[in-house]
């Protein structure tokens, strides 16, 4: 519990807007930013096959004829993939390529100003040395038969000390982030859900004071998502322990019932003590 | 008794907060997901000024909800929701056409004036590599196999006969494949300096030895012209768009070193900082890197291929060299205002 609190505070940076408030941005973890990159990796490959397909289809329809202009477009393209796919898109308003875009995470200004096109440039640029010069080290030289151990081994070690680069660092910068003063951020759109407490219950409850002192916000937010989630089994075992901890015997049946109207009872107990200046942030605070 | 009335009451306004500023979220939402998908010119007069008072609006109702309320997804909605509001309304963007008049006009030239510096050093250790590689193949012609790649030389070495380096430099080519190369020629020369300036991150050592070796390389070729006694028209053939491209990898490697060496000596900033501007000034030279090379490209595809005669090839080259040299260093243009 409490190694997985500290986890959640360490990705947590200040984000203090022009009015004051602090946004309290969340910073994208290492293994969101990979898949988010292999996503973005498979629609460039995918898009690259695509497009020599045509042009061969093109090639095969026009009888050798024409060929050069398809060349050239092939050629401009391919390199529009390989260099401003990402620029593109992140200098586009969302901040994100497709694969960002996918895990709602985005890139921002570590200062907390508008992003620039030059830092999307700085950031991406540095790629060619972070992914594409080791790939083409590695598949160069085992075109041509000279891939013994030792530069593969050399070419891995290069792509692993960029590639983990991420994972030394505080703020999960890439060397790339580090040189355009940018970071990734979790940018999630969230809907609106139903408010708990507002929730009628069929059967009615009653709680005594005691009872409800029995757990703070920690264990309220805990009951929350819960609820939440709905499961069957997991409302079971949360009901059978809050009534232990109580002292009611709850039906199976009941669980949902009962901790709806527990949680209702107690946020609103706990809210009360809120506006009157006492945080009980968890059980043991008395 | 009391503490009962009390949390209804607490229960009771708490509920309200929410349903009389449900409305201003959903709006705002709305227009936030409409602005992120097209542009703002799309919007009405009055649904553009509503968007920054939506905005505040939604940042006030988070400091109450955070004070007040223990609804963890009400919360949540609200933080996403100011937080895309923030990066929309703070994200400070001006339209393409203004973005690429600033460009050219400041951005470009400025970038290239503040790398003066790793600039003259680039252009120097091009002009100590090419010496090298000249003084190298000079003494010994085993040299020029190593410095030069036999599939590069195209067939030109020490021992070639004059006429077989002659024909390199004016055949005119099957005119056919011409724009196809250029392309070609292009895509490739951007990612040798793309290279040339990642590279400069290791302290920028690999950035001078890529800078040399490219000097070497064409001090190499040179020799084995100038014994021939075609040193002047090799000269022709490569400045028709040699220095509009030695110029630009020279910027790149510049833009390495810069970054190189400001990781290395941050001065009075802190590391990232001086990183994080050295970045940004370079990415600027790197993109005009990118259009100096898509010129030099069109030049060595198709000028020296149509172009044969040595006076013409010189003058291109040297009228290119000249208009860099006037745009990026006399040429200055005076802003008023804040940008």
């Amino acid at each position: 519990m409490a190694t997985a609190r500290r986890a959640a505070v360490s990705t947590i940076r200040p984000l203090i807007t022009p009015e004051g408030v602090d946004l309290r941005i969340k910073l994208a973890d290492a293994g969101t930013r990979a898949a988010a990159f292999l996503l973005d990796f498979v629609i460039i490959i995918v898009a690259a096959i695509v497009i020599s397909i045509i042009a061969l289809f093109g090639l095969a329809g026009l009888n050798g004829e024409g060929a050069q202009p398809l060349f050239i477009v092939w050629i401009i393209l391919i390199f529009f993939l390989r260099n401003a796919y990402f620029i593109v898109f992140e200098a586009g308003r969302r901040a994100a390529t497709p694969g960002k875009r996918m895990l709602s995470i985005r890139v921002a200004s570590r200062s907390g100003a508008g992003l620039s096109v030059d830092q999307v440039i700085a950031r991406n640029l540095m790629r060619e040395i972070e992914i594409f010069l080791p790939l083409s080290i590695i598949l160069g030289r085992s075109e041509m038969g000279l891939a013994d151990t030792l530069s593969t081994i050399f070419g891995l070690v290069w792509a692993l000390l960029f590639a983990l680069f991420p994972l030394f660092n505080r703020d999960r910068m890439r060397i790339g982030d580090l040189l355009a003063g940018t970071w990734v951020v979790e940018a999630p759109k969230l809907a609106l859900v139903e408010d708990l407490s507002q929730r009628q219950n069929a059967r009615a409850f009653r709680f005594t004071q005691a009872q409800l002192d029995a757990y703070g916000i920690a264990e309220l937010h805990k009951l929350e998502e819960v609820l939440r989630r709905d499961d069957y089994f997991a409302l079971k075992a949360v009901a059978e322990t809050i009534g232990r901890k109580i002292g009611m015997m709850i039906e199976p049946v009941d669980s949902r019932a009962f901790l709806t109207a527990y949680y209702g009872e107690l946020r609103a107990q706990l809210e009360r003590k809120l506006l009157l200046g006492t945080r009980k942030a968890d059980k043991y605070q008395r | 008794m009391n503490a009962l009335v009390g949390k209804d009451a607490v229960r009771q306004s708490l509920a309200s907060f929410r349903s009389e500023r449900e409305a201003d979220w959903k709006a705002f939402e709305a227009l936030l997901a409409r602005v992120e998908k097209r542009a703002p010119r799309t919007l009405s007069e009055d649904e553009l000024l509503s968007l920054p008072l939506l905005y505040r609006s939604a940042l006030s109702s988070l400091s109450v909800a955070r004070a007040t309320s223990l609804d963890n997804a009400l919360v949540g909605y609200l933080e996403a929701l100011c937080l895309r509001g923030y990066f929309y309304l703070y994200g400070a963007r001006r339209s393409l056409r203004q973005r690429i008049g600033d460009f050219f006009l400041h951005d470009w030239p400025h970038a290239i004036r503040d790398l003066w510096r790793e600039t003259v050093l680039s252009v120097v250790l091009t002009f100590v590599g090419l010496g090298a590689g000249y003084w190298l193949v000079a003494k010994d012609k085993g040299w020029f196999d190593a410095i030069i790649p036999p599939s590069l030389a195209g067939g030109r070495n020490p021992d070639a006969s004059a006429e077989v380096l002659r024909q390199v430099l004016y055949d005119g080519a099957d005119s056919n494949f011409l724009s196809g190369f250029a392309a070609y020629l292009f895509t490739h020369n951007v990612q040798v300096a793309i290279l040339a300036f990642a590279l400069g991150f290791a302290f920028a050592v690999p950035s001078v030895l890529l800078i040399l070796m490219n000097g070497c390389l064409l001090g190499a070729m040179f020799q084995i012209y100038v014994a021939k006694g075609l040193g002047l028209e090799l000269g022709g053939w490569l400045s028709i768009h040699g220095t509009t491209e030695m110029f630009a990898i020279a910027l790149a490697g510049a833009a390495g070193m810069r970054i190189g060496t400001r990781i290395a000596f941050p001065g009075e900033l802190t590391r990232m900082t001086a990183a994080a501007d050295a970045g940004r000034v370079a990415a600027t030279t790197m993109v005009g890197v990118t259009i100096m090379l898509l010129c030099a490209g069109l030049l060595e595809g198709i000028g020296r291929q149509v172009i044969t005669s040595d006076l013409t090839r010189y003058a291109i080259g040297g009228g290119m060299l000249t208009l860099w040299l006037c745009y990026f260093y006399l040429f200055r243009v005076v802003r008023h205002g804040d940008r």
